[in-house]
């Protein structure tokens, strides 16, 4: 395969500049994650402790194989949405839920565990959200689940937002249910409270296991059949782990404590009879040619500036090796086959504006790629499709259409990074959120919107301007530019990837340098998915 | 010379006969019990010959077998080794009826020297001294006791045909004698189809110095110095060196000529060994008395070979096959200091109780001119009870005793075994010993040098924690990248193993128990290694396996600043994840918690009282119902040829016995159903 060479120079003022503007968010990100990663008040982690539990981190490391990576998904869910005007960035960390993929006895598993110490590991609205979003990965990429359960159910005060819709809290268990029919299994640890709804965590689980002393499932907990019956009992006699392992059958396994039940989750992973084939040809990886490190120094600190972004795949994909697809048409995509980690995988990667040529192109390889059963990644960069008359007369809606009726039908596992901008249709068309991508993960300098906030502020500035003129009102520029303001600072804020992640429009913001590793790490993971055939809808001819 | 000889014999001495043999161009035959169908004398030997079940009373005792596969194969002689058949007058008389030379001395002198009562009239007679002692015929218990009480306590109570520190008791008190004698008798019997005793006034503090002899069939007998085995433990040899410190030329040359004189008065051939006991004052008076003869080859024999630079097995050979012996008293010499230690699969701090099991992990010192280790097992083999638990011999030499000692340090310090408890680590701080070290010795050395050879048990350092969880984290990398490789995905990043986390950094705790005590070593995984925490101690670790070079198949490991060399070998037993980390010269055992085992731990049998090791009920002390006090014995258990009491552990009632006398039990058997009281 051709390799790349790069034509940065890592000793260029421009690269030390974009490498320490890249380095500087970098560093607040894991800051913020840090902070976050602590989970709940110091008291209620003392608390936690104290009763001989151990922390939802730390479960989860004793949970997947010494020294194998865990990739977190949603770090920043409910990220300043929440406790009170204006939110607290940290009132609900990681929304007091830790998902992510793990191994657990060679077998890649989604972990969902809550976290007690923050708000005694309720459901919030966004809980919710990560937590479907967790058994939907597991489902798409057949993984089987590992529930880690340590909760006091929903968040009563929102309930309105977590109980009844058809994303709330039921939609939990109706994906247990579905998950385990797809013969996706599923395993639930009790490790504490598991009350009123969140009981039928385990009890719709495969097999499960409970913690002697912590573990409780009930519906209805001791005060609630004080008030409902009068009867008087304690929560080890109502549902404790003596009664639902000896006598109600409810849970299967009875553990001595946190240590033992992660163990015994463990043996019934090694009783899986788990395997995995991938339908790829595979190939021994190779590190790229130049260091992941200098993916920081790529990205210019000016949006406005263009890049190659050549110089990002070179520093992604095995060997620097990058066979590219239509190399001279359509220049602003680029297209082309190549390894990341041994998996082969298909590049569609902007390099500007999107016109109706680079389109036809992408929609072309997408079609490849599906016929071919090759993973595609999005390397999104992307300020949006090509407007004015020429390219509106010359159809671009047309050919935009084909290229996200492209995206939306390929069944081969798609991969998005945001790198960038992301903004307008080239959202779509690069397969965002809305187009199913297996993982989406976002670089820290990157921005989403349905436009740029200077676009927009510029766009509402004339419709407004068109109505005062007409109206027979003049504007002056110091009034415009007072309106203008707070839209670029709306569209800047909400635009920015924390305020994406608390929202889970994506799967988490990363750090440039795992890019790769985390590519990787997905890849294997989808592999445990057999091929799907695709069968694509009407292109617009 | 021979062409061919059977080694009616095991272990070590048998094969120590079967290098110096093929070293002569002597072909081999060895003899083996059903137990010993694979061991190492077995597979050194040229052919091998199976002598009936594993009991030695049916196999290695059994000299009409042995000698029928004598006969089968073409063997010319027998050596006998030590033990078994060694010194059985009978074996050598029924060797020559059937033609086949008997690689030891003639019958009669097995015979006179037998006897230790008869021997020592014999020295008596040539006017050697001997240490009071009744050594009659009249065992009548009543008469032994008066015997005894004449004497004056402490006197020692030995079976009269016995050897080797079996059927011996020491006894303080006039109280005491009747129990220690029928305990003695009953031993005595077991071990020598013989209940005779004979009784001894019991030196205090005295030195055991014995002389190597030999002696040909041409009328030559030369003595090849002496041996100081003064460092005993329950009147078993421990460590023997050679010069015994303090020995002057004249009293050598005075011993020497006793020995010489002791082995003419029976018409020695051979190799053979008299033992002499002296005073803690032989360093200014040296006074010496006779105590026994031993008509074999000693245990103890490398000794002499390293300082000597003979070999006695080639010696033996040599006299056996009728040649004169090779050198002159006048062409020997004493040459630098030698050391043995006798390295036993047994517990020191539980009363050097025998220990048996698979020698899971056995890395021997490395050999050389000065270093000589003499074994009979190699590593995946067993100590069984049916046999000395001894797993080798380490042997030393150098230029002097210090010099000796510090290389006997070194050597013990390499010896790495697992699968067994040994007494390495006691031997390592019997070297050093102020006692030993300054050549105070006698044979109570190790009662007087309690205190600092069984240190009461601190904590292990830190950092045998941290080489620990060095070498389950790269044990850990090694399984995941194995496991990883065989499956249908052989390359993902999931069989990766730096520990990677999205944004943050990850930490585990591996789990480990000293005794009662545990301890948490939490592992942070950094860039460019592992930052190890114990408490309040927090390194950087690296490491890695080494497969090449003098410390191959161990651990290199870095901490912080510093490099080590160390060994962890991982033993899972009775549920117990152990780690034996062998770090400094030391050798710690330390479990790694396993959370799966914690319920199955949780269930014990209370108030049963379990066998310490395989072996044979041999008496019930106790009938069912009584109630006894707490130190009251139970039942007596025969194990590894020694005698062990099960004592009541509290005030209780004896509710049954699980067994009757006679029964064999499995280790960690219920022998008593025993019922506390509250």
């Amino acid at each position: 395969m051709p390799v790349l060479q790069t034509q940065l120079n890592a000793r260029s003022a421009d690269f030390k500049a974009n490498h320490d503007a890249m380095r500087f968010v970098v560093s607040d990100l894991r800051a913020t994650v840090a902070r976050i990663a602590l989970g709940g008040p110091e008291a209620a982690r003392q608390k936690h402790l104290a009763r001989g539990k151990l922390l939802p981190r730390e479960r989860v490391n004793a949970l997947v194989d010494p020294g194998s990576p865990f990739v977190e998904l949603s770090q920043l869910a409910a990220y300043g949405m929440y406790g009170g005007k204006g939110g607290h960035p940290f009132e609900v960390p990681a929304a007091s839920l830790i998902t992510g993929i793990g191994r657990v006895n060679g077998v890649e598993c989604m972990i969902v565990a809550n976290d007690a110490t923050v708000k005694g590991g309720t459901y919030y609205p966004l809980t919710v959200k990560k937590h479907l979003r967790a058994q939907e990965i597991a489902g798409e990429n057949r993984l089987p689940c590992i529930y880690l359960v340590d909760s006091g159910g929903a968040f009563l005060p929102m309930q309105e937002d977590v109980f009844p819709d058809k994303e709330h809290f039921g939609r939990i268990f109706y994906n247990q249910a579905k998950l385990s029919a797809a013969g996706i299994p599923q395993i639930a640890a009790v490790m504490g409270s598991c009350t009123a709804g969140g009981a039928y965590v385990p009890a719709m689980s495969d097999e499960s296991i409970i913690v002697k002393d912590q573990g409780t499932i009930f519906l209805g907990g001791p005060p609630l059949v004080k008030a409902a019956t009068g009867e008087v009992v304690s929560a080890e006699d109502l549902g404790g782990a003596d009664v639902h392992t000896r006598i109600s059958g409810v849970a299967d396994h009875y553990a001595e404590n946190d240590a033992h039940a992660l163990a015994i989750a463990r043996r019934i992973v090694g009783n899986l009879n788990w395997r995995k084939r991938p339908p790829l040809a595979l190939s021994e990886p190779r590190p790229p040619l130049y260091p992941a490190e200098e993916l920081y120094g790529v990205i210019p600190t000016d949006t406005k500036k263009p890049f190659d972004v050549r110089e990002i795949i070179a520093r992604i994909v095995d060997g620097s090796d990058f066979d590219e697809f239509k190399a001279r048409y359509g220049t602003t995509i680029v297209c082309g086959f190549a390894r990341v980690w041994g998996y082969p995988i298909g590049i569609v990667a902007n390099n500007g504006i999107l016109f109706s040529e680079s389109s036809l192109k992408a929609a072309h390889f997408i079609e490849l790629c599906a016929q071919r059963g090759i993973p595609l990644l999005f390397l999104q960069n992307i300020t949006g499709f090509m407007v004015g008359r020429k390219y509106e007369n010359g159809g671009i809606a047309r050919d935009g259409a084909k290229m996200v009726t492209a995206v939306a039908c390929a069944r081969v596992p798609k991969f998005t990074i945001v790198i960038g901008g992301s903004f307008g249709a080239g959202n779509y068309g690069m397969c965002g959120r809305a187009y199913s991508p297996r993982f989406l993960w976002m670089w820290p300098n990157a921005r989403i919107s349905v436009m740029g906030g200077e676009q927009a502020a510029a766009v509402l500035a004339t419709v407004r301007r068109d109505g005062l003129e007409a109206a027979g009102k003049t504007w002056s520029a110091a009034d415009e530019e007072a309106f203008r303001a707070p839209i670029r600072e709306q569209y800047e804020a909400q635009g920015h990837p924390y305020y994406a992640s608390a929202r889970l429009w994506d799967d988490g913001v990363i750090d440039p340098a795992d890019t790769r590793r985390l590519l990787g790490l997905g890849l294997s993971a989808a592999m445990n998915a057999e091929a799907e055939a695709t069968k694509f809808g009407i292109f617009r001819m | 010379m021979f062409s061919k000889i059977l080694i009616a014999n095991r272990g070590e001495i048998a094969c120590r006969v079967i290098k110096s043999a093929r070293r002569m161009g002597v072909r081999t035959v060895a003899v083996y019990s059903e137990a010993d169908a694979n061991a190492r004398h077995v597979r050194l030997a040229d052919e091998a010959v199976c002598i009936g079940p594993a009991a030695a009373r049916q196999s290695y005792l059994v000299g009409a077998t042995i000698l029928d596969a004598a006969r089968r194969t073409g063997a010319q002689a027998v050596h006998p080794g030590y033990g078994f058949l060694s010194e059985n007058e009978h074996f050598a008389e029924a060797c020559a009826a059937a033609g086949i030379v008997f690689i030891g001395p003639p019958a009669a002198a097995i015979r006179a020297m037998g006897s230790k009562s008869a021997a020592k009239a014999i020295m008596s007679a040539a006017g050697v001294p001997v240490t009071p002692g009744y050594h009659g015929d009249d065992q009548e218990p009543a008469l032994l006791q008066q015997e005894a009480d004449a004497i004056g306590y402490p006197v020692l109570i030995k079976a009269a045909a016995g050897g080797g520190g079996k059927g011996m008791r020491l006894v303080e008190r006039s109280d005491d004698f009747a129990a220690a004698l029928a305990s003695c008798q009953r031993e005595a019997s077991a071990s020598f189809a013989s209940d005779k005793v004979l009784i001894e006034k019991y030196l205090s503090r005295s030195r055991h110095i014995e002389f190597q002899i030999f002696a040909d069939t041409h009328g030559n007998c030369v003595y090849l110095f002496e041996r100081d085995c003064s460092v005993q433990r329950r009147h078993q040899k421990v460590l023997e060196e050679a010069p015994a410190p303090g020995m002057t030329a004249v009293r050598r040359a005075a011993m020497g000529e006793a020995a010489v004189d002791a082995a003419r008065a029976v018409g020695y051939v051979g190799a053979g060994t008299v033992e002499f006991i002296t005073s803690d004052t032989f360093a200014h008076d040296g006074r010496f008395y006779f105590m026994e003869m031993n008509t074999r080859l000693q245990v103890e024999h490398p000794v002499t070979e390293m300082v000597t630079g003979q070999d006695l097995v080639e010696w033996q050979l040599r006299v056996a096959s009728g040649e004169a012996l090779p050198l002159r008293q006048d062409q020997l010499d004493i040459r630098g200091h030698a050391l043995e230690a006798r390295i036993y699969a047994e517990n020191p701090e539980n009363d050097f109780l025998p220990s048996t099991g698979h020698l899971v992990h056995l890395a021997p010192p490395l050999e050389s001119l000065n270093v000589r280790v003499d074994t009979g097992v190699e590593e995946g083999d067993e100590i069984t009870p049916f046999y000395d638990p001894m797993i080798a011999k380490l042997i030393v030499w150098d230029v002097d005793r210090d010099a000796a000692l510090a290389r006997m340090w070194q050597a013990l310090a390499d010896y790495r075994v697992v699968g067994v408890n040994t007494n390495i680590d006691f031997l390592a701080r019997l070297v050093v010993c102020p006692a030993f070290a300054n050549a105070d010795l006698d044979t109570s050395l190790i009662e007087r040098s309690r205190d600092f050879l069984f240190p009461a048990h601190g904590e292990p350092p830190k950092n045998v924690f941290f080489v620990a969880a060095v070498a389950g984290l790269l044990r850990d990398q090694a399984a995941a990248v194995v496991k990883g490789s065989r499956s249908g995905d052989p390359w993902s990043p999931w069989s990766s193993h730096d520990g990677w986390r999205l944004n943050i950094q990850a930490r585990r705790t591996i789990n480990y128990r000293s005794g009662d005590r545990l301890h948490e070593v939490v592992v942070a995984y950094e860039a460019d290694g592992w930052r190890l925490t114990l408490g309040n101690e927090s390194v950087m670790a690296r490491g890695r396996f080494l497969d090449s070079g003098r410390f191959a198949g161990q651990l290199a490991v870095e901490l912080d600043d510093r490099r080590l060399v160390a060994s962890v070998i991982a033993v899972t037993e009775k549920n117990e994840h152990k780690r034996h980390v062998f770090l400094n010269g030391s050798n710690y055992v330390i479990v790694r918690d396993d959370p799966l085992h914690l319920v199955e731990a949780g269930g014990t049998h209370g108030g049963g009282l379990t066998a310490p090791m395989p072996g044979k009920v041999v008496a019930l002390l106790a009938v069912v119902g009584q109630q006894v006090e707490k130190g009251a014995p139970l039942l007596i258990l025969e194990a590894m040829k020694m005698e062990h009491t099960i004592t009541a552990p509290k005030n209780g009632t004896v509710k049954a016995f699980c067994y009757a006398a006679g029964e064999q039990v499995a280790d960690g058997a219920e022998l008593v159903d025993f019922a506390a009281e509250k």
